[in-house]
């Protein structure tokens, strides 16, 4: 089986947005509703439990190092962004149905049949990727293509990548692919261009995304956490610092009783 | 496609998309092909991965100048100033590839010495008739030619009476033509060339273009640095470029580059014509052309052709490839009647419709609004929507008795009287309209079989995947059972007129429940056979002229030889060359690279080891290759032609354009094209500024529909309407949007119709991101939403500052999402070569807000008048341009 994942290379995107499509129609996802947005040729907006795929639109006034561009300083940012299936998946770690499992793939599945509803993983998504639907309450998110996978086929969203943007196979050797795609790009002029999330040094808060990136400017451009951290991974400080308090306010409390006996007596 | 008909031969991408990744540089240009073609994109995005250099040459900053190393925003309809202004750099500095252009080009041809140039001319060409607005093409000629050399991806010219010289078939002198392989001789070709793009020079471009000069340089410089015998460039269009009134100028002008730079014929070279849809390719090829018949050959014109003898005479060409056009005229005339036709009958040449003039689309929807058309069928098309100013058209489709629509969905075009603009506007009741219309609903490719002709001329066969929904049937069934049908009503006729549905072949097999034509039976029938046996032939060289075979479309001979499917080869790639000559079947005769003799040198020896492609092997005595030579197999490179040869034998070893009368790629084209021998820069029919080479505003052999309903702005600096508009299209959706604004999946990806401004633009007109905006032209008025962005520009032209807008096109009045029509904006203008309309570069105004009634010249909106003190000023210098046409719009 092996570790299954992305890596989306988002030099390569053209933004045609063919991972949406083929996304929505695999898992026969409903629309999002037909409302212009104004923000660049974005109008999906973010994930949510009806879009798994979502292509971001960067406009911004600094130019590619690799391009010349007539009259202005000025490059188009696009970039495919998926529910990352974090090695320390906050979601999972959460959902206390037991809902949220990781399979054989090493992949975050939500089983909609085990599902209530409860919506704790959607606080714990340091990504804002796990959504509630409206009209079933469960919680809805990209499936890696679960299904596809049993079958041995590629995910929907990286069969239609027209241009290898969207690359799928194992972590191990995504990850070699990367990490030279890296070098090519800096040897070609292009030396902003880093992995993010690529393992758990490059990434500690989240032990390291099975879906990782290739990015060119920084991660809030994209609309991605800089430093994002699962919340369980803090659990044992915030027990430990949950206890102090607690040792703290019973010390207050007993002083409280005592001190007030003495004023009582005196 | 007569841009590349006539500079190389044949009307097709010279090349294959995947070919593109062997380029060492690309220009992208009158075309956005990462948004529009995102699939083929894969192979230049492959190129620049491999190093190769992206250009990317637009009005707008869109998602292929996002993948490019260098872009440059140039003003629409400017291209063949920048075109022209490459010819310049190129002959000035000397960097064209000499021996190429000595060679294989008609460089060193010498001209008559009556012909005039648009520098003596001040715009024109020698040839113009001031009475009809036409050109013809007597002093273009090469010296000592009789007649018009005989143009191969001709159109009218070529069928003119008396083109072909008095009585005599055309191109018999074409091997005594007199050369000068120095380029020196004053009327050579190469100094004709010269001496037209003199005044094309970077600050002239710039002036013209609004593109900095050292970026214009810098595309020059590339694109040089990348040809040559090691190196190989290759250029992409679709109809960015071919959608203006000079819109087949625009190609032929990126002809003249190429064949300089001895990029054609040569692998990471060519020149890839993109087309906006599957099969368009396929519908010239077997055309939905009023003017052509299968395989380009030309159809008949009513006063000079009603004997086959006379067609022949007119259309036949004494060399080159075209001298075998008898034998592909009576296989197609054998195809269509079989038996019945005879050579006492002419094969049944009189049964052949005759063309009695212009039956353009705009022509016809004119004479349709004017009340002259009865019937119409609309099959996969929305014209109503897709087609230049919308609200003209469903005038015209009111005036009709009846229309047929066969479409997957209720479209704009079906639902005309219902809920068009001016019916809920209250200008038109439905109960006014006296037209029957039919709907028949059509069935999805995925619900039928046959082929689609792509981009690249390479046939692909589909399969049924599902039987269609209801009541819904393929276009191949809907046609048949109405020919079945007709043939049905006609059968006992004895009136001659009736002969000619009496004698149609129509006996195609059926198949299941349903009884539908077996579609690969006509795939069969245009591939040829001999008619005794029936057996397929392999290709168009078995075709015969005394009525012993038959074929549907001698291009297509061979996509069923042995019998056998061959679009339907689907061998992968990891198991045949890069070439991968066994998927699918390409024309001519599965040629994937076409003229690819040109790949090598005279001797027939690869240009270089890089990009060694098709070579002579001597010891074989046969050219070898990557791919299926694009020559006569055996005839070695030294081979030369004798005087007084003729037909194929007029060919020589160092003729890699087979096709051509003389065999050469045309920088100068001595026929073909209706508005000059040499692209020239015209301004679109509504600029804002008056063209800066010529006194010669627009092109003057371009076709105008004066009329009410057709208003024009003033030719230049029209102050109601100071904007640059250029339409287009979005990955998001399909045209005009029957098949993508129905699908939530694609609908909610581009849910409205916007405007694209400058941030500039949107400070000067009041205009917000996300607000709304009323755009204007005198057709019409539309509302859309604003997206501000950066990736549209102010153009400097000299001092001026001009601002440009873009408009995509997919909405209309049907589907899950509506909006306005941006094709109602636009007004009937055609160029003269292929009657397309000016849609890329026109003019317009905007305004803040909602404000549109909905009012349409189309049904009686009036033109404001042009503000105090501003006059009219002409397109045309004294004397020039189409003549005054009859009052027409009668109401």
């Amino acid at each position: 089986m092996g570790q299954k994942g992305f890596f989306t290379d988002t030099t390569l995107c053209i933004g045609c947005k063919a991972c949406e499509v083929a996304c929505k129609q695999w898992n026969q996802l409903p629309d999002d509703g037909f409302q212009l947005t104004g923000m660049s040729y974005d109008n999906t907006g973010h994930l949510g439990s009806s879009t798994w795929r979502h292509v971001a639109f960067v406009e911004r006034p600094v130019p590619l190092p690799t391009q010349t561009v007539g009259l202005l300083d000025f490059s188009w940012l696009m970039a495919s962004d998926v529910c990352k299936h974090c090695q320390r998946a906050g979601c999972l770690e959460a959902c206390p149905t037991g809902a949220i499992i990781r399979t054989e793939f090493d992949t975050v599945y939500v089983q909609p049949d085990v599902c209530n509803g409860c919506g704790y993983c959607v606080a714990a998504c340091p990504f804002g990727v796990v959504d509630r639907r409206e009209d079933d309450g469960r919680a809805w998110k990209c499936t890696l293509c679960y299904d596809r996978l049993g079958e041995d086929m590629t995910p929907a969203c990286a069969k239609a990548c027209p241009t290898a943007s969207i690359q799928f196979g194992d972590v191990d050797e995504l990850r070699e692919r990367a990490q030279r795609r890296v070098e090519q790009l800096h040897e070609k002029g292009l030396e902003q261009a880093y992995l993010y999330g690529a393992d758990a040094e490059n990434q500690p808060g989240t032990g390291g995304l099975n879906a990782f990136f290739l990015l060119v400017d920084k991660p809030e451009v994209y609309n991605l956490p800089p430093d994002p951290v699962v919340p369980t991974m803090k659990g044992r400080e915030a027990w430990v610092s949950a206890g102090w308090g607690a040792l703290g306010m019973a010390v207050v409390a007993l002083g409280a009783v005592l001190l007030g006996r003495e004023v009582v007596r005196g | 496609m007569p841009g590349l008909g006539i500079s190389f031969g044949r009307g097709g991408a010279t090349t294959f998309q995947q070919d593109l990744a062997n380029a060492d540089c690309i220009v992208i240009m009158g075309s956005n092909m990462a948004e529009c073609h995102p699939v083929g994109f894969q192979w230049v995005m492959e190129a620049r991965e491999r190093g190769a250099t992206l250009i990317h040459v637009d009005p707008r900053f869109t998602r292929t100048s996002a993948m490019a190393d260098t872009y440059v925003p140039l003003r629409a309809g400017s291209d063949i100033a920048f075109l022209g202004g490459l010819i310049h750099y190129l002959l000035e500095n000397e960097r064209y590839f000499h021996d190429y252009v000595v060679h294989y080009t008609n460089a060193p041809a010498i001209l008559r010495e009556d012909f005039q140039d648009t520098e003596d001319l001040d715009g024109l060409f020698s040839g113009y008739d001031p009475e009809t607005g036409k050109y013809g093409p007597h002093t273009w000629q090469y010296e000592g030619m009789d007649g018009v050399v005989p143009a191969a991806g001709h159109k009218e010219v070529f069928s003119e009476p008396g083109a072909g010289g008095h009585g005599k078939v055309r191109g018999k002198h074409i091997t005594e033509v007199p050369r000068d392989k120095t380029l020196q001789h004053p009327r050579c070709v190469f100094q004709v060339l010269k001496r037209h793009y003199a005044r094309y020079t970077p600050d002239v471009v710039s002036r013209i273009c609004g593109v900095p000069k050292e970026l214009f340089l810098k595309v020059a410089k590339t694109l040089c640095d990348n040809s040559g015998r090691e190196r190989t460039s290759a250029f992409c269009y679709a109809v960015g470029w071919t959608q203006h009134s000079v819109g087949v100028q625009y190609i032929r002008a990126a002809a003249i580059v190429q064949l300089l730079l001895g990029n054609i014929g040569r692998p990471g070279g060519g020149i890839m014509a993109l087309r906006g849809h599957a099969s368009i390719q396929g519908s010239s090829d077997i055309p939905t052309l009023y003017n052509l018949l299968p395989g380009y050959i030309p159809m008949p014109h009513a006063p000079d052709a009603q004997r086959l003898a006379q067609y022949i005479h007119n259309n036949e060409s004494a060399s080159g490839w075209w001298s075998q056009f008898p034998k592909y005229i009576v296989s197609l005339l054998k195809a269509y009647y079989g038996d019945a036709a005879t050579k006492k009958n002419e094969w049944g040449f009189h049964w052949i419709p005759k063309l009695t003039g212009d039956h353009s689309h705009m022509s016809t929807v004119a004479n349709m609004a004017d009340g002259q058309v009865k019937g119409y069928f609309v099959m996969g098309e929305n014209p109503v929507v897709g087609s230049m100013n919308g609200a003209l058209q469903r005038k015209g489709l009111q005036k009709l008795e009846w229309l047929v629509v066969s479409d997957l969905t209720l479209t704009e075009t079906a639902e005309f009287w219902r809920s068009a603009p001016e019916v809920l506007r209250g200008d038109v009741r439905p109960q006014d309209i006296q037209t029957e219309v039919f709907f028949i609903p059509a069935a999805a490719h995925t619900e039928k079989e046959g082929t689609f002709t792509n981009t690249q001329r390479l046939l692909q066969w589909h399969h049924k995947a599902v039987e269609a929904p209801g009541e819904a049937r393929s276009d191949l069934s809907f046609l048949y059972e109405l020919g079945r049908r007709l043939k049905k009503l006609y059968a006992d006729s004895r009136e001659e007129k009736d002969r000619a549905i009496q004698a149609l072949t129509w006996d195609y097999p059926t198949k299941g429940p349903r009884e539908e034509p077996e579609a690969e039976a006509v795939l069969r029938e245009i591939n040829g056979c001999t008619v005794a046996d029936g057996k397929p032939v392999s290709g168009f060289t078995e075709l015969k002229d005394d009525g012993s075979t038959a074929c549907g479309c001698w291009l297509y001979s061979g996509c069923y030889a042995d019998g056998v499917n061959q679009p339907a080869r689907r061998k992968p790639g990891r198991e045949q060359t890069w070439v991968a000559s066994e998927w699918g079947w390409a024309w001519p005769a599965n040629r994937r690279l076409l003229y690819n003799r040109a790949s090598a040198d005279l001797e027939g020896r690869p240009w270089s080891e890089r990009k060694k492609y098709v070579w002579w092997d001597a010891q074989r005595g046969r050219w070898t290759g990557e791919d299926v030579p694009d020559f006569i197999a055996d005839r070695p490179p030294s081979y030369r032609a004798d005087k007084g040869d003729r037909g194929l034998d007029v060919i020589s070893g160092d003729d890699p354009f087979l096709m051509q009368a003389d065999g050469k790629g045309w920088l100068f084209a001595p026929s073909g094209m209706m508005d000059g021998p040499l692209p020239t820069h015209y301004e679109p029919l509504e600029s804002p500024v008056p063209n800066f080479l010529y006194g010669q505003q627009c092109n003057p052999a371009r076709h105008e529909w004066r009329r009410k309903d057709n208003p024009m702005h003033r030719a230049w600096g029209d102050p109601r309407y100071p904007y640059v508009v250029t339409t287009y299209r979005l990955t998001e959706h399909h045209t005009a949007g029957g098949m993508s604004r129905w699908l939530s999946w694609l609908s909610e990806l581009q849910p409205e119709l916007f405007v694209e401004v400058s941030p500039e633009l949107a400070e000067e007109a009041e205009l917000e991101n996300g607000g709304w905006c009323t755009v204007y032209t005198a057709r019409g008025e539309i509302e859309c939403r604003v997206l501000v962005t950066e990736r549209m520009r102010p153009l400097r032209l000299g001092g001026r500052r001009v601002h440009q807008v873009g408009l995509p096109y997919h909405w209309g009045y049907t589907g899950r999402v509506h909006g306005d029509s941006t094709n109602d904006l636009i007004g009937f203008t055609a160029d003269p070569n292929v009657s397309i309309q000016e849609s890329k570069a026109f003019t317009c105004n905007l305004l803040p807000g909602r404000r549109s009634h909905d009012r349409r010249a189309a049904f009686g909106w009036e033109p404001w008048p042009l503000p105090p003190g501003v006059v009219e000023v002409p397109r045309d210098l004294e004397g020039v341009g189409p003549p005054e046409q009859p009052p027409q719009d009668k109401e």
